[in-house]
């Protein structure tokens, strides 16, 4: 039974990573040939990061991820205190609006926000740009910061407020020395569950962009509708070297603050 | 001794029911008050009145003399031990005590000075950089007194604050802080739904029922001279059992005449009749006007508690000897253990 | 009171920017550019009914597929010993971190004609087979893509579920394999069901993986509704009412699954 489970274990891992690592191995091919190595090569890194189109785009989706998020997680934290104060019926109601952008498909997501831009776009002054593309994020983004910090949100003692009220804080101040330390880990999280969505969008930002502000996966998209270049797997390579750097990180941090609480709690 | 705190025609409705019906309280300086009674009475709710953590819809509070209704509970010289503590888990036990001296911005000599007092008073010495969710619960529950009490309220509340210690440290506890309400000569009013825990420590005890005060006495006072069924019933174990006053100083219970010391309830009157277990003496039947069978013999340490069966009630009786199951014995009691009260109201 | 205005700017954006929107696609999808009332658009939706079909379909063994392989693994993963179960499941997880275009465009490169599994079957004197451009490759993306939305909320129900429990039911006569058919199966199937919600869903309305494994020959819903919104087919009121549709399909499949929904208090267990 052990050495099944393993064996599956290890064939799933390999299901799961060789295609990645197929394209990590040819980011270093000398020839444009997807089947034979037929040398070493930093030739495509070099490439991509004189490539123009793909610089930028990587800094707007940086710009819309920052700003979304930031935006997506000052509104979700005050809706959170908003809503737990709600009687039952509108906060069930409120929840529901809160998880359509999560259950609805995300083509429909940017669809409709596109019909909506297109009319404003014919009656105001909107131009499918940055400003549509963070407003949609923002859209998709609020709900995951909501779901975030409502469950740090509900677990503070309902006393907590009180007692630094009593203890002679104000409301606001209460609020910023006592229930914002409390519920910051939801925040956090919140703020970067949002952050990597906005990051990785491809869809919503899709139907929501225009021509004017293109993110790094509709680049990446148009990429792989034009003939095969290598400049994709040195991409490919790049981003999944960070995102296994932030995930280690995030793991040694977790595990440090897990020791130094103990586990107690 | 004059009062520090007042209610007066307090009245408090949440969704159209009430919890607080017309209360009025004078609670006096340096004293200690418990506000006794089940869950749901509105005890609570009182003490967040007080707290100004809830306005009442209608009544005057007042605190020395003056008129405190809408004052934020952060302007009231009144601090509170919450229920679960509700300590601050961001900060340690030092940061927590100084809570509220750093809010007022003392300087930090006066600061630690007066923390240092604090965890000598609560015996939390040594304590200071610990991580409170690394205390134990009695720990956390003197944490909680410390951050009260830095303060120098002239009121603390305490809405159960003993609740969830286990019995030995609530015993403890229960003296450490009669202790320390006498040493710093300020007044306490004290939450709780233990009535054992209200007779220890208080110097009043305020019983209450459905939004409304039972009775107002000393622990001894309630204890004895119970004003109605419902105090006698929730201070001790009791025997009530419907009566007929049938003139001053005689009492009809279970078909018998019984002398008692009460008068004032016209003749012929339904009252409430109790009589306290450890009263009753068991006899001979032939020695006794009520006779019953024994029910159950339960031994409980100090006594027995016996179940005695009449033809219309079943009797509590505590008693150090023993009587033997399925026996028929007497039941008696003397004039004096015979509480008369008004039937209660509802 | 005062602290419930501060859900109010929440609150007015989620019904700009949710409701609005979702009402407009209801609006394209029955009035046409006049403002009349019609029904055309939504019975032009038939036409489609075999890209329907094929949506519906695809998706629905891609969901299999997904389950009867994550399954095992959540299993295996919430059996191991706790010190390297965390890093475990961060390392089945990981791949899900990156772009899914970069996911999608190497099984791209693996499944071509001159890819690499066709030139290591030509060594040894086999095919080459096509493999890029079925229907085939498109189940298989759509598995590689979105397994990791079936591994998470399996996983996560199994780990919570009580060491004891599992201990009583050893204790009242299962062996291992009883166990977990009488008490891990039942235990988990709220994570199934959210996991099954959670590839399904992006599952029937992707229009990147049939584009990218599946040529041009299978189309599905989504490819429909983009083509009708950016495609060379510009028609916004005919993209509306197919949305509107798969919007209807889904929650009739979502309420479906619902029927055979346990109870929730069993996760609280």
């Amino acid at each position: 039974m052990k050495k099944l489970s393993k064996l599956y274990l290890g064939l799933m891992l390999l299901f799961l990573y060789l295609p990645i690592l197929v394209l990590i191995v040819f980011s270093f091919n000398d020839s444009k040939s997807r089947s034979v190595f037929t040398g070493f090569t930093f030739e495509w890194y070099e490439k991509l990061f004189r490539n123009e189109l793909i610089m930028t785009s990587l800094a707007n989706t940086l710009i819309v991820a920052v700003v979304a998020s930031l935006i997506a997680t000052v509104l979700g934290t005050l809706a959170v205190i908003g809503i737990s104060k709600m009687r039952k019926g509108p906060k069930a109601a409120v929840m529901q609006v809160t998880n359509i952008p999560i259950i609805n498909p995300e083509i429909v997501t940017g669809v409709s926000m596109m019909l909506l831009f297109v009319f404003f776009a014919a009656r105001m002054n909107l131009e499918f740009g940055f400003v549509t593309l963070i407003i949609a994020h923002i859209t998709f983004d609020v709900p995951y910061v909501v779901l975030n910090v409502m469950p740090k949100y509900r677990q503070i003692d309902a006393n907590m407020y009180e007692a630094a009220q009593d203890l002679g804080c104000g409301p606001v101040r209460a609020f910023f020395k006592v229930i914002l330390p409390e519920i910051m880990p939801g925040i956090i999280s919140g703020f970067l569950m949002a952050f990597t969505f906005s990051l990785d969008d491809f869809v919503v930002s899709y139907f929501t962009s225009g021509s004017t502000a293109q993110t790094l996966p509709i680049t990446i998209y148009a990429m792989t509708r034009r003939k095969v270049s290598p400049e994709i797997n040195a991409l490919s390579t790049i981003i999944f070297v960070c995102v296994l750097v932030v995930l280690v990180l995030k793991n040694v941090i977790e595990r440090r603050a897990d020791k130094k609480r103990g586990v107690v709690r | 001794m004059e009062n520090i705190v007042s209610l007066k025609d307090i009245v408090v409705t949440f969704d159209d029911e009430q919890i607080l019906n017309h209360i009025n309280l004078d609670i006096r300086d340096k004293e200690f008050v418990t506000l006794l009674g089940p869950s749901g009475c509105g005890k609570t709710t009182t003490l967040r009145i007080i707290g100004g953590f809830l306005e009442p819809d209608s009544g005057l509070v007042t605190f020395e003399g003056k008129k405190i209704n809408g004052l934020p509970p952060y302007k009231r010289n009144v601090n509170t031990v919450f229920q679960r503590y509700a300590l601050f888990p961001h900060l340690n036990v030092y940061e927590n005590i100084a809570f509220g001296l750093r809010v007022k911005k003392l300087p930090e000599q006066e600061i630690r000075k007066r923390v240092g007092e604090m965890l000598e008073l609560v015996n939390l010495r040594g304590f200071e950089k610990r991580n409170i969710t690394r205390l134990s619960g009695g720990q956390q529950q003197r944490v909680a007194i410390a951050r009260a009490l830095v303060n120098r309220p002239k009121v603390l509340l305490l809405d159960e604050p003993l609740g969830a210690l286990d019995l030995k440290l609530r015993k403890e506890m229960q003296i450490e802080l009669k202790r320390i309400q006498q040493s710093l000569e300020i007044t306490f009013i004290y939450v709780t739904h233990d009535q054992e825990e209200a007779l220890t420590m208080s110097d009043t005890v305020v019983v209450m029922n459905h939004g409304n005060i039972q009775q107002i006495g000393s622990p001894v006072d309630i204890y004895n001279e119970p004003e109605n069924a419902f105090v006698a019933d929730f201070i001790g174990e009791s025997n009530i059992l419907p009566g007929i006053m049938l003139k001053d100083y005689l009492v009809g219970i279970s078909g018998c005449e019984f002398e008692c010391v009460d008068k004032g309830f016209g003749n012929d009157t339904p009252v409430d009749v109790v009589i306290r277990p450890e009263d009753i003496t068991l006899t001979n039947p032939e020695d006794a006007k009520l006779t019953g069978v024994v029910n159950s013999v339960t031994f409980k340490g100090v006594h027995y508690e016996m179940v005695v069966e009449t033809y219309d009630f079943q009797w509590l009786i505590q008693s150090t000897r023993a009587a033997e199951e399925g026996a028929v014995v007497g039941i008696t009691f003397g004039p004096d253990d015979i509480h008369i009260m008004h039937k209660m109201k509802g | 009171m005062k602290q419930k205005l501060l859900s109010a700017p929440y609150l007015v954006w989620m019904a700009v920017f949710v409701i609005v929107p979702l009402v407009m696609v209801a609006y394209f999808a029955f009035f046409d550019s006049d403002g009349n009332f019609t029904l055309q658009y939504v019975a032009d939706v038939a036409q489609y009914s075999n890209i329907f079909v094929r949506s519906v379909w695809l998706a629905a063994i891609a969901t299999v597929i997904c389950l009867v392989l994550a399954y095992p693994l959540a299993y295996f993963l919430s059996k191991m010993d706790t010190k390297i179960q965390g890093t475990m499941v961060m390392i089945v997880i990981l791949p899900m971190w990156m772009n899914f275009l970069l996911r999608t465009y190497a099984w791209m490169t693996l499944l071509g004609n001159e890819g690499i599994i066709n030139t290591l079957l030509g060594y040894i004197g086999l095919g080459p087979f096509k493999m890029l451009n079925t229907q085939g490759a498109v189940v298989l993306g759509m598995v590689y893509d979105y397994i990791p939305y079936m591994i998470l909320p399996i996983y996560t129900v199994m780990a919570k579920i009580d060491k004891s429990v599992l201990e009583a039911a050893n204790d009242l006569g299962c062996n291992g394999v009883k166990t977990l058919f009488k008490v891990v199966l039942p235990l988990s199937l709220p994570g199934v069901m959210s996991g099954i919600t959670m590839v399904f869903v992006p599952a029937i309305s992707t229009f990147i993986i049939s584009r990218m494994l599946g040529g041009g020959s299978n189309l599905l819903i989504g490819d429909l509704i983009e083509m009708q919104f950016l495609g060379n087919s510009y028609n916004p009121n005919l993209g509306a009412s197919i949305s509107l549709v798969l919007m209807v399909i889904i929650l009739l499949i979502m309420t479906l699954m619902n029927q055979f929904d346990v109870d929730d208090d069993r996760v609280l267990m």
